[in-house]
């Protein structure tokens, strides 16, 4: 009958219109600055340099290599290497980065630069509300501004965040192993002459 | 070089027919409809000579969005590309990274293991309903059914967004696929969520359907509006909703059988009227068929691996060749071509996007209709301007 | 006590002509209506737009505006504020003076509708006796000052816009003319308040209102096309529509004559609403006799409110009409229904009063009707498809 789909397209707005004042289905907008979306673990928006420990100086976990660097599609990390040498997690002695900046308004979160971090040094931020209203160096960060700490990883990626301490705690126990096997070796070795186990506890 | 100013060549076979030719003497109306324009689906502009309400003459002119995406393709690595090609078809990223990921795995010989190959393929069919579903629902909103159709179909959008933001970190330029896999396992509380959207999805296409099956003033306005012949569509390259709304079954899942699809049971749906009306009820159809797939894949996904060991990182290097890669995008045939000399960079890169080809019977579905129609067959044909520039 | 408050304002008039000298008190008091309907109908404007933009967007699963004063009540003071702010500009080839003309003459003729509707029980400015006569009369200049619109701006496509938007109202004036006559017949009377007088009877709890009646069913139908049509409201909206030639007649307008445009083609909008409730919807009568104790200017309002939610409504419901399918649907579906309508009444008035002549008017329409919409559809073949799969 001539006019049945303009009747039944009126009763679907009017229930979209009597439904959006019951319904939170039928209204879905969320009133953004007051009210915000609950965020989700995985986003990914601008990347962050990782620190262990209470000062992001010393506890920095980039070694500088510089691969995330040149892995980067559009460019926008800038490193240069220190001269001098500090302690990493496992006490080894490795460079650190004396300048590490990222052009936040050139990167375009493709994460590629963390899937290549061998040293799981840069990770992914869930900051977005970053707009600022100076053109030239607002969208800069520097060393100072990217490093945050081990703790703030957990707060926004937990499940990344513990994966990545397991792996960090196993390589670490890892090496540990073998630095005691080493000692151990190297103990007996020296022990040999006088023919006693090297026991005590392990 | 105006549009006053060209000539009109004498093309055999592509001839506008006899009857529309102009008068000699009669005034045109020459009008640019874009590129700054509220329907033409981005910086796209459409010079158009007008003889009273019909149409004589139109050229598309496009170019505005052009970011040299093939040439940068050349300078950075293949890994390094992929990101971009997230930006391509912005509307659906995931199947771009497919593509080209396929084409990058016939190159270096990569092999995909069997998770993710259905991941892959949840994924596409969930980008394929949002597509769709956003498409009608843009089309509607161009002939000024002021968005509820729209509305209705974000909605689910939103929740298909969603779960793309879980899964990988980012709403659309997703950047997921790896050359031999997927970059990130999907944990169970994920297939569960995917689960329970698609379990919403057949009530959500019934009311879509239901909502335009049956508007008088919807049929009036597209069906019989925007014709296009099927040996017209063919000979123009023409591929996706588009070809298959004019009566011809070709499907690139069912014909090159790439990823597992020949272990999924779908059907094709195809238009006997060749308009726009058609177009867009095949796109609904298409997305009925997209469910039953879901529904197949999220039963039978195994668990597993999910990148080929054999694939690297960093320092990849696939052995010279070419090779072409293509996918059914849900805008049409979506091929990557690449040719590689042994180094870490392609040495051609070239994208064959749907939309671009598919724009160029525009003008040929355009003559001799009304300018008011112009908008509507533009939104059928159903394009993407980061795809028809790069 | 209720006919204090049915009539206060006319008692207030009379009390305020009261002081001056009665040589001017006829004068004073048709100035005093003047300017109340001018202070009125704005309001009722504004709370128009108001209600539209928060009407649209409950429809479209979104908060209307809500930032500017509590639930958006104050955005069409901003939006005042705005389009006042804005910069005028004539364009270099324009007419000038047609230019500036062209929203005065729309918004005068627009208002001088609002003479003849009586807008409450001895409430109309004007009782003319060809009072229907007067406000079509109106209704015909508001498309001169469309057309002088279109053509002042030098600009191809104002005039495409303009050329498209007058043919429309004066297809679909037609249709609202033969459709008034048919009330006409009935009410025997050209005088709007004595058609709403004819209206205000009741038989037992109900009452006499012509859309109460078979031919005013029809009518009425055809009356609210003919309006959403007359004042290019949607889906009849190509001349202003947006997404083709960029904004039809009036894209060369800015900053106040557009507003006033705006304020033209919505009080328009209203003028017609209070027409058709005082051809169809009695008036100023209250739906039922129990209500009567209700005032009859709260009833006017109301129903006219009624009306403009129900634009509204439809405007957020269904798309646009193409320009020849349009015409089409006029010309070759609802004018002849227009003319089998006025055969109807006439039935209906010939057949005096009993329930044969209900029976045989409805079964009339609801024939033609079944019949028209088949014809129409299939001849152009537009209807819903099946369709096939690939083997």
């Amino acid at each position: 009958m001539l006019g049945e789909g303009i009747l039944k397209g009126l009763a679907e707005t009017a229930k979209n219109f009597a439904g959006s004042y019951v319904s939170k289905e039928r209204l879905t907008t969320v009133q953004y600055p007051e009210e915000r979306v609950k965020p989700i673990e995985a986003t990914r928006v601008f990347p962050f340099l990782v620190f262990d420990g209470a000062d992001w100086e010393a506890g920095l976990r980039c070694v500088a290599c510089q691969i995330c660097e040149k892995e980067c599609p559009p460019k926008c990390i800038y490193i240069e290497k220190s001269q001098d040498k500090k302690p990493d997690y496992v006490g080894k002695q490795q460079f650190y980065p004396a300048r590490f900046d990222i052009d936040v308004s050139v990167c375009m979160s493709c994460q590629i630069c963390v899937e290549v971090c061998p040293f799981e040094a840069i990770k992914m931020d869930t900051e977005f509300e970053l707009a600022t209203d100076d053109r030239f160096g607002g969208l800069l960060q520097d060393r100072g501004q990217l490093a945050k700490s081990n703790e703030y990883y957990h707060r926004i990626h937990p499940t990344e965040a513990t994966e990545v301490d397991a792996r960090l705690a196993e390589e670490k126990a890892k090496l540990e192993a073998k630095a005691k096997a080493a000692a151990e070796a190297a103990a007996a070795k020296a022990a040999a002459p006088a023919a006693k186990p090297a026991g005590g506890g392990e | 070089m105006s549009v006053a100013e060209t000539k009109t060549e004498k093309v055999e076979g592509w001839n506008r027919p006899h009857e529309l030719e102009p008068e000699e003497g009669n005034d045109l109306l020459e009008v640019a409809m874009g590129p700054h324009h509220p329907s033409t689906h981005g910086v796209f502009r459409m010079d158009v000579a007008l003889d009273g309400e019909r149409i004589v003459r139109l050229k598309p002119v496009f170019g505005y969005l052009h970011r040299n995406h093939e040439k940068l393709g050349e300078g950075q690595t293949y890994l390094a590309s992929m990101p971009y090609t997230d930006r391509l078809d912005y509307f659906c990223s995931l199947t771009n990274n497919w593509a080209y990921a396929l084409a990058v795995e016939k190159l270096a010989g990569l092999q995909v293991p069997e998770r993710a190959e259905y991941l892959r393929v949840i994924l596409a069919e969930l980008t394929r309903v949002q597509n769709h579903a956003s498409s009608v629902g843009f089309l509607i909103q161009d002939m000024g059914a002021s968005g509820t159709p729209l509305m209705y179909a974000f909605k689910e959008r939103e929740k298909i967004l969603d779960l793309f933001e879980e899964l990988t970190g980012s709403r659309m330029m997703c950047n997921y696929m790896r050359f031999g896999g997927c970059r990130v396992d999907a944990s169970p509380a994920w297939l569960d969520g995917v689960q329970k959207v698609v379990a919403g999805l057949p009530a959500f296409a019934d009311e879509y359907e239901a909502l335009l099956r049956t508007n008088e003033i919807l049929m009036a306005r597209t069906q019989g509006v925007g014709v296009l012949p099927p040996e017209l569509a063919v000979n123009a390259g023409a591929t996706g909703p588009l070809l298959r709304a004019s009566g011809v079954n070709y499907d690139i899942r069912k014909v090159d059988h790439y990823g597992i699809y020949d272990r999924f049971n779908f059907r094709v749906p195809l238009g006997d009227h060749w308009d726009v009306y058609d177009r867009f009820m095949v796109r609904l159809l298409e997305l009925r068929e997209s469910i039953k797939i879901l529904e197949q894949a999220l039963k039978d996904i195994p668990q597993g691996p999910i990148m080929d060991p054999k694939s690297k990182i960093r320092g990849f290097r696939p052995k010279a060749g070419e090779a072409y890669g293509r996918i059914e995008a849900p805008k049409g045939e979506l091929g990557f071509y690449l040719i590689s000399d042994g180094g870490p960079n392609p040495y051609r890169y070239r994208v064959r996007p749907p939309s671009f080809v598919n724009l160029t019977i525009l003008e040929d579905m355009c003559l001799g209709q009304n300018v008011a129609d112009v908008v509507l067959i533009l939104g059928s044909v159903d394009i993407v301007l980061g795809e028809v520039d790069r | 006590m209720h006919d204090a408050l049915d009539q206060v304002f006319v008692h207030f008039k009379s009390w305020l002509v009261g002081f001056l000298p009665s040589g001017w008190q006829a004068a004073a008091g048709v100035v005093l209506c003047v300017v109340a309907i001018i202070a009125v109908y704005p309001t009722l404007f504004a709370l128009a737009v108001l209600l539209e933009r928060k009407g649209l967007g409950r429809m479209q699963n979104r908060y209307g505006p809500n930032r500017v004063g509590p639930f958006g009540i104050l955005q069409p003071v901003a939006d005042a504020i705005k389009s006042l702010t804005k910069e005028d500009i004539v364009p270099l080839r324009a007419d000038r003076v047609v230019h500036f003309l062209a929203p005065v003459v729309l918004v005068v003729a627009v208002f001088m509708g609002f003479a003849v509707l009586p807008m409450g029980r001895n409430m109309v400015l004007v009782d003319m006796d060809a009072g229907l006569l007067f406000f079509f009369a109106m209704g015909a200049a508001t498309e001169l000052a469309v057309f002088m619109a279109g053509w002042s701006s030098r600009n191809k496509y104002s005039l495409l816009g303009a050329m498209r938007a007058v043919a429309q109202m004066i297809s679909y004036e037609v249709v609202l003319l033969l459709t008034a006559v048919s009330v006409v017949m009935i009410s025997g009377s050209l005088s709007l308040p004595r058609i709403v007088e004819a209206q205000n009877q009741y038989s037992g709890v109900f009452p006499h209102w012509y859309v109460f009646t078979p031919w005013g069913v029809a009518g009425f139908v055809i009356f609210v096309i003919a309006t959403t049509a007359e004042t290019n409201r949607s889906p009849f909206d190509l001349p202003e529509g947006e997404s083709e030639i960029v904004a039809g007649y009036f894209t060369e307008y800015s900053g106040f004559k557009f507003a006033l445009f705006f304020l033209g083609e919505y009080v328009e909008m209203l003028g017609v609403a209070g027409l058709g409730t005082t051809l169809f919807l009695g008036g100023w009568s209250a739906p039922f006799s129990f209500l009567n104790g209700v005032p009859s200017w709260f009833w006017f309002f109301a129903k006219i409110m009624i009306w403009i939610c129900f634009f509204i409504w439809i405007r957020g419901t269904l798309p646009r009409l193409r320009q020849d399918q349009l015409m089409n649907f006029a010309w070759k579906f609802v004018l002849p229904f227009t003319l089998l309508n006025l055969l109807v009444t006439a039935l209906w008035r010939f057949m005096g009063v009993g329930w044969e002549r209900w029976v045989v008017c409805t079964l009339i329409l609801a024939a033609a009707y079944a019949l028209m919409g088949r014809l129409g559809m299939r001849k152009r073949q537009i209807g819903p498809r099946s369709y096939r799969y690939a083997e």
